[in-house]
């Protein structure tokens, strides 16, 4: 047996910097898998390294780091086209993404020293940690609590549905403390920390979600994140704002992956001797495809262009981008499956798993119906009513 | 203390609660509208519009507590920033 292919060989050929290049990566490498990912549960050790090779986990990091300097209209690019092919291995960005630039906008100087660039070359993977048993994107209902203690923090809690739990290396938990809600990097290894997958999920089955305990675990002053006080609550409303963003770009992603097998296979599906594309219902709907998919990828690339110049108009404007990315990516994976008739139940094509990972889409990182109230409000505040 | 950098920020605190009244010694913690989404966005606010980073040991709450206090900062973090510059 030939040894395996060393990742630097890799990343000489194939690193990812753009659109294209994340198109051609993702084409080779994730999309012809996806299904099979789904139906295992789990992706891959070969393929997260491959990824790690391609610069691909963290690339909006600084290059001394082992980043790119990516911004953020490329990421959500590079975003989209990783959820075009598989959104279990995009919602692995998403939350690597939140815990790498929450640590890059808030770490204090040894925090990104230790971690940073292990976060760029995907040798440490992130997770996310805020939804609870009994409070998922609702941080006032957060139960778990971090008790400063002899120089130090205890951690207790439960956290669940969390993306990569099963898998990722370092959390970024939020707890309740004395004062606010604290933000802390907690190894998985770290005495007290279980770990347990949630299996059976509807969508986004390979994402390897777990439930993760944090029993009386000890950390040490440097494991806090950020600042303390008032504006602890900051950092998770950034990180939820990029986590947003990912998400939407990761649902046109989706859109397009709908268009694209529907496409080929109503040019080459008959029905009565005719190909299905020349039914003007089918036209209908993939039209309402091309135009919708156009439509998101403009509010998406609208909010990255507000990040990158650190607007704070862009949380609304990602808000507006993740509600209606969403919802469109729901619609249009349903009729993908209508187009597809008994073939888009099944396992031989995208368009079931598209189904399932699209109505996750609508929930995950704040409900849309959580999204719609926001965006109203925003929108009474904007009016001066 | 530049006027206008007051002026900025009222127009900011203005612009999120137009139906408040705030003057610049108002502690708009007291006025009881402040969460985490609000400090998110007066921070961006504040950074983009003067051209400052304001670090982890700054994002104190007797910092953001007035227009005065914000004006203050601003001034502070401008300074230090032309410092390091010349």
């Amino acid at each position: 047996m030939s040894p395996a292919r060393p990742v630097l060989e890799v990343l000489e050929s194939g690193a990812v910097h753009d659109r294209a290049s994340a198109r051609a990566f993702v084409d080779e490498h994730i999309a012809p898998r996806a299904n099979g990912f789904e139906r295992d549960g789990r992706i891959p050790e070969e393929l997260l390294e491959r990824m790690g090779a391609a610069g691909l986990w963290a690339p909006f990091l600084p290059r001394e780091s082992g980043g790119a300097d990516m911004d953020m209209v490329t990421l959500g690019e590079v975003h989209e086209e990783v959820g075009r092919g598989c959104s279990s291995v995009r919602s692995l960005l998403t939350v690597h993404t939140m815990l790498s630039w929450a640590l890059r906008r808030w770490g204090s100087d040894a925090q990104r020293e230790r971690w940073e660039s292990e976060l760029a070359r995907g040798t440490t993977l992130g997770a996310f940690c805020l939804s609870e048993p009994g409070a998922g994107s609702d941080a006032a209902g957060i139960a778990s609590t971090a008790v400063e203690s002899g120089g130090g923090w205890t951690l207790n809690g439960t956290k669940k549905w969390i993306t990569n739990g099963q898998r990722a290396d370092l959390y970024l938990v939020f707890a309740r403390t004395a004062g606010s809600i604290g933000a802390f990097l907690v190894p998985r290894d770290t005495p007290g920390v279980q770990v347990c997958p949630i299996p059976e999920i509807l969508g986004t089955r390979a994402s390897m979600l777990a439930e993760v305990t944090f029993r009386d675990v000890r950390l040490g002053p440097e494991s806090l994140l950020g600042p303390s006080g008032f504006t602890a609550g900051m950092v998770l409303t950034g990180t939820l704002d990029l986590g947003r963003y990912s998400v939407a770009t990761g649902s046109v992603g989706i859109i397009q992956a709908c268009l694209e097998a529907c496409a080929a296979y109503t040019n080459q599906r008959e029905v009565g001797g005719s190909a299905l594309r020349n039914l003007q219902l089918i036209q209908a709907k993939v039209s309402d495809m091309v135009t919708d998919v156009r439509a998101a990828r403009l509010l998406c690339h609208e909010a990255g262009r507000l990040k990158d110049a650190r607007d704070s108009t862009t949380i609304m404007a990602t808000w507006v981008a993740k509600y209606f990315a969403s919802t469109r990516a729901a619609t249009h994976a349903s009729e993908a499956v209508q187009i597809h008739g008994a073939n888009g139940c099944g396992p031989d094509y995208p368009v079931a798993r598209l189904y399932r990972d699209s109505k996750v889409m609508e929930i995950i990182e704040g409900s849309n119906e959580i999204q719609r109230v926001t965006i109203a409000g925003e929108a009474y505040r904007e009016m001066k009513l | 203390m530049a006027e206008n950098v007051k002026d900025q920020i009222l127009g900011f605190l203005e612009s999120r609660f137009p139906d408040v009244e705030i003057p610049e010694t108002e502690d708009i913690f007291q006025l009881g509208f402040v969460n985490s989404l609000f400090a998110m966005e007066l921070v961006m606010f504040i950074e983009k519009t003067f051209g400052v980073t304001i670090p982890n040991d700054e994002l104190r709450l007797d910092n953001f507590r007035t227009v005065k206090s914000m004006a203050e900062l601003v001034d502070r973090r401008t300074a230090l920033a032309e410092t390091a510059e010349v």
